[in-house]
């Protein structure tokens, strides 16, 4: 790439940097600043106030990829306490602090140069944005002066990224910088989570400055209220305690809001069976007996038939995407919909809210258990959601004249690891088969791109997903990253990062040669014309891993599944192992795009 | 792995076989997954249960807003005119964030305008919208999550609203221009030869019946402003909203 190039060479013709910063000093002081920082210490420049404030809103990692202008930061980052790791491109580093922030539960932080370092990041901000997932971006900028003149490595980034972030900041001014980089630290956390960004342009960091960074806080205004209105909480739980056919439906705010255990207690409680959405996996375990496991176009028969036939729908922390819902008219078409969320333009965006609750996911269960009354009398409901599971179960066929299947491969990993596993993905079918035929118990196990849809997530995400674990000081943790041919290669560099820092992760390729759900839906709906979908020609993986440095394993037959897994999560290092599937294996169920829940096809010929 | 394409004309062949014919095609090259030979047929297991069709449904339907239809009296949503004031912080990209979220979300918009208020650092932005009311309570709510977005509300309906236009038309007949200009109570800000110039202002019904009066001369330019708004009396224009006079703060006590 051109910019690496450019970005080592560093001749710098055009950097004015170093001379620039005292007739360049800000003009303006931001309020932050002004409020709460002090200004008896020690001179330092803006870019030992940005790591300064990220090590005082409590960042124990970054990741990142250097380059001209965010060259300041990370000389500050030298002596920092905050660790670093180097990504082989910036959109890894953008998935890896994503899934860092999943597993950790703090905001993850990545970092890149101007230009090519920033847009590389798009996919990843883009992708929390989608998910709701707590980042903070931090990219290099070309000097203040140079902005707007088209300079070497100058994108608009603060333009660029507007849609895609919670809130972007363009720091203008080295004293306010470091209060600057911890509201968005703090932004990115409060109320609905999602990514910021701050752009820093290089004259800025490298000017000196005597303020060091108040504590960091959020803007005013948008740390919301937790409880909901009290009155709406009751007329909520009166329609829930009518209930007949009652369904709780558990979304990625749940989790989020750390209201797994609440909301457990509650389902329980009440003896409502709940389904999940796909970022809600994990929030309710999947083994319980009221769990019907998550819904939408891919989610299991059962969930997808009593959200067609529930009266009462009370959906906690989830949008309403459309790969949930199906079509909107069919969807849950019966049921008056409870929906608890933090952000008020979430009700009655996709799907209308009968009692919209605006409040903290923990917070308004609390509010909804103490006003509810009685449990919802919902026997006859309850035993045919049970029958459902026995009408509907998730199953495949394992004929032993035809390749590997999947989902096999999926089972054999889940038996041979504990609960607290941590599974990332790529997108795409081997996507659907990690989530449909894994059991999940607990919350922050499952890590994938969602609403984005980002192939290529899976190896960065379980990158920052082991540093999130080991920083929680939970080393002996698994971590697994079903990928997919097409979605490991096209992030499958970060394996340098993996062997460099020596991480204990394994990828397991779902190998069918194919872009396989793009393979899928040409045959049901095109045809089966497998216009650029079909790959003639594949590296082999496993060889490519040990080019790496990895562990580099190929499995074809079922009886070699169980020793390569047993290899791979013993070995002490990343281990790649190349499955080839059964190529034409396909997801099932499946509601077609806009189709009825309730209709979803047990077989190709049903679509 | 590495094996070549297949020649195009037996492809097609294939490809039209494997749509008429239920026998599975012998794959010719087994170390290379051939899709095509194998999807055909049905080779893959349905997974256990009732087709889609033999299952029941219920009769319940949602409309594309989302709401339950309910089938006496079916809420029918039509889009209608709104005036939106938002009070905001004047920093950069503040108009760029609320006309980016009104273009990525579709919004239907007539008019925008910005200008400063009586407090530093305070903008108000005021939006001609027309949708339906849950489009409506979208916009201001997404609104209301811009960060510089301090207050955000649907301004009352008898609130005043009044624009300003620009117009150069020909100059042929000053003296009808110039009635109809009076007729209107608009001002002749230049008069030339060739053209004049006017300036009108009013609400919408007024300017639509101005500018059709003036048609007549043929209207070489024309700039307006776009409506811009105020609550009547005491109501705040944006909700919370304080009444402010330089160095006092407008700004609501909660957003």
């Amino acid at each position: 790439m051109s910019d690496t190039a450019a970005r080592s060479r560093e001749e710098e013709p055009e950097e004015p940097g170093d001379d620039a910063p005292e007739q360049d000093a800000p003009q303006s002081t931001d309020d932050a600043a002004a409020d709460t920082g002090s200004s008896d210490t020690p001179v330092s420049t803006g870019a030992e106030s940005v790591v300064a404030a990220l090590e005082a809103a409590g960042a124990k990692t970054a990741f990142g990829v250097q380059g001209g202008a965010i060259m300041p930061v990370y000389d500050a980052l030298y002596s920092s306490s905050i660790r670093h790791v180097t990504m082989a491109h910036e959109q890894g580093a953008s998935h890896a602090a994503d899934a860092y922030g999943v597993v950790a539960g703090e905001p993850g932080i990545c970092l890149a140069t101007s230009g090519p370092g920033a847009t590389n990041l798009v996919t990843g901000i883009a992708d929390a944005d989608m998910d709701s997932d707590a980042m903070l971006a931090l990219t290099g900028q070309v000097p203040t002066e140079f902005v707007g003149n088209d300079a070497f490595q100058e994108t608009d980034t603060v333009g660029v990224t507007r849609p895609i972030t919670k809130h972007n900041y363009f720091a203008g001014d080295a004293d306010a910088v470091g209060d600057v980089v911890g509201e968005a630290f703090e932004l990115a956390r409060v109320g609905r989570p999602g990514p910021t960004l701050v752009d820093l342009p290089k004259d800025v960091t490298l000017t000196e400055t005597d303020r060091t960074p108040g504590p960091a806080k959020a803007p005013a205004g948008t740390d919301p209220d937790p409880s909901a209105d009290p009155e709406a909480v009751e007329r909520a739980a009166r329609a829930i305690e009518n209930a007949e056919r009652p369904l709780c439906l558990f979304g990625g705010g749940v989790i989020k809001a750390e209201a797994s255990d609440a909301a457990r207690t509650f389902a329980r409680t009440y003896e409502i069976p709940v389904t999940t959405t796909m970022p809600g996996i994990g929030s309710f375990p999947e083994d319980d007996e009221l769990a019907l496991s998550w819904a939408g176009m891919h989610g299991t028969g059962y969930a997808n038939m009593a959200i067609t036939h529930t009266d009462c729908l009370i959906a906690i922390g989830t949008r309403f995407d459309d790969r949930l819902t199906g079509g909107i008219d069919t969807f849950a078409p019966e049921a008056e919909v409870v929906h608890v969320d933090i952000d008020p333009a979430e009700i009655s965006k996709n799907v209308y809210a009968d009692y919209p609750l605006i409040g903290d996911a923990g917070t308004v269960i609390d509010q909804l258990t103490a006003a509810l009354r009685q449990v919802p009398d919902a026997d006859e409901w309850r035993e045919r959601c049970q029958e459902w599971k026995e009408t509907y179960p998730l199953t495949y066929a394992t004929p032993e004249d035809e390749p590997l299947k999947p989902q096999f491969v999926v089972e054999a990993f889940d038996e041979a690891t504990d609960a607290d596993t941590i599974v990332t993905t790529g997108v795409g079918q081997h996507q659907m088969w990690a989530a449909q035929f894994w059991t999940y118990t607990e919350p922050r196990t499952w890590v994938s791109s969602h609403g984005l849809g980002t192939m290529g997530y899976g190896l960065p995400a379980a990158i920052g997903a082991r540093f999130a674990a080991d920083a929680r000081g939970e080393p002996d943790r698994d971590v697994i990253c079903f990928d997919g041919d097409g979605s490991f290669l096209m992030t499958l560099q970060e394996l340098s990062v993996a062997v460099r820092e020596d991480l204990n992760i394994t990828v397991a390729v779902l190998n069918n040669e194919y872009i396989g759900m793009v393979r899928q839906w040409q045959d049901a709906f095109f045809e089966g014309r497998h216009m650029a979908s079909e790959y003639n020609w594949m590296p082999e993986f496993d060889k490519l891993a040990e080019a790496f440095g990895a562990l580099g394993i190929r499995v074809d037959g079922y009886d070699e599944v169980a020793p390569a897994v047993e290899e791979a999560l013993a070995y002490d290092g990343p281990a790649v192992i190349d499955f080839h599937i059964d190529p034409v294996e396909n997801v099932l169920p499946m509601v077609p795009s806009g189709g009825a829940n309730g209709r979803f096809a047990l077989a190709e010929d049903q679509l | 792995m590495n094996s070549e394409r297949p020649d195009p004309a037996e492809q097609a062949e294939a490809d039209s076989k494997s749509n008429v014919e239920a026998e599975p095609v012998t794959d010719p090259n087994p170390n290379r997954p051939s899709g095509r030979a194998r999807a055909d047929g049905g080779r893959m297991a349905a997974m256990p249960g009732p087709a889609p069709e033999e299952r029941p449904h219920p009769e319940g339907r949602r409309n594309t807003e989302g709401i339950r239809i309910d089938p006496v009296v079916e809420a029918e949503h039509t889009p209608r005119r709104a005036v939106i004031s938002a009070l905001v912080e004047d920093e950069p990209g503040v108009l760029a964030r609320v006309s980016g979220l009104v273009s990525r979300r579709q919004f239907n918009i007539e008019s925008l305008t910005v200008g400063p208020t009586t407090v530093d650092g305070h903008s108000r932005i005021t939006m001609v919208v027309e949708e339906t009311d849950p489009g409506i309570d979208q916009i201001e709510k997404q609104m209301a999550k811009l960060k510089p977005v301090i207050s955000v509300g649907e301004v009352s309906g008898n609130a005043v609203c009044t624009e300003l236009v620009l117009l150069k038309v020909r100059g042929e007949e000053p003296d009808k221009v110039h009635a109809v200009t009076e007729m209107y109570d608009g001002r002749t800000l230049d008069a030339g030869p060739r053209t004049i110039t006017v300036q009108l202002t009013g609400d919408e019904s007024t300017i639509d019946d101005a500018l059709d009066a003036f048609r007549q001369f043929g209207i070489l330019e024309i700039a307006r402003t776009g409506q811009t708004a105020l609550a009547r009396g005491d109501v705040p224009t944006a909700p919370g909203e304080k009444p402010g006079t330089a160095g006092e703060p407008t700004k609501p006590d909660q957003r």
